[in-house]
């Protein structure tokens, strides 16, 4: 269980990073944040996103067609 | 000289300096606007220093729903008239059909949860993106700070542009 949930279903591009960027801001260092997505464009743009910030994605499942990234800062 | 070098680079590493992204938005088209507005927001997604800078057509985008007639001269008032602006009343560069197929657009949009072209300049404001019009393209079309939307930056001009250009890792004119 992350310590903060981003629910972004049903959002399309470029909200699911947003609001990943947008949670990842106010985190602390060292919390988990736990993205969930519907938008597929999100199995290529999370990842790509968090190698970029230097985010380490320390879980990805998929589940009933949504995309969870757990994502620790 | 050997210490002078060594506290530049001590002071380089305390304050990096934060990569740059600039957009020029030179369009007043839907879908234009809309892409602008999508990279400008994940740029800053990225921790980029994002610089929207809004010249010719791409100013309308920035243009109060309520802004009405503008200018002096009879030819900026026509203007005025028939570019109304606003991020409301974008037109489509193809299929616009009066009207019809940015409604059509809008509608499809709302439907699939596609974030609009309002709800991502508030983004983009709330995210730290610049929003700078150019002055010459102001005074060519007759439009005043009051005629604008709040938030933006400073008007500048084509230097101001590409002094950011050369500083910036990604530029695109859209």
């Amino acid at each position: 269980m992350a310590d903060i949930t981003v629910d972004a279903r049903g959002l399309q591009c470029p909200m699911p990073v947003l609001k990943i960027s947008q949670a990842m801001n106010k985190a602390t260092a060292g919390q988990t944040v736990e993205l969930v997505a519907s938008d597929r464009g999100s199995l290529s743009d999370i990842p790509a996103w968090a190698a970029d910030m230097g985010h380490s994605i320390k879980e990805q499942f998929e589940s009933d067609g949504e995309y969870h990234f757990i994502i620790e800062k | 000289m050997t210490t002078e070098v060594r506290s530049e680079e001590a002071v380089a590493e305390v304050t990096p300096q934060q990569e740059k992204m600039v957009i020029i938005a030179a369009s007043g088209d839907l879908d234009k606007a809309w892409p602008v507005l999508i990279l400008a927001t994940t740029g800053a997604a990225y921790g980029l220093d994002v610089t929207v800078f809004f010249t010719f057509w791409g100013l309308t985008i920035l243009k109060r729903p309520d802004a009405g007639i503008s200018g002096e001269d009879w030819r900026q008032k026509m203007l005025s008239v028939f570019a109304k602006g606003s991020s409301d009343h974008l037109k489509l560069s193809t299929l616009n059909f009066a009207g019809m197929g940015p409604w059509m657009m809008k509608g499809l949009a709302e439907d699939q949860n596609v974030a609009s072209v309002q709800e991502l300049l508030e983004l983009a404001k709330d995210m730290g993106v610049t929003l700078m019009p150019c002055q010459m393209t102001m005074d060519l079309m007759g439009l005043s700070r009051d005629d604008m939307i709040d938030g933006l930056a400073e008007s500048a001009g084509a230097g101001s542009a590409i002094s950011l250009m050369k500083e910036a890792s990604i530029s695109l004119f859209i």
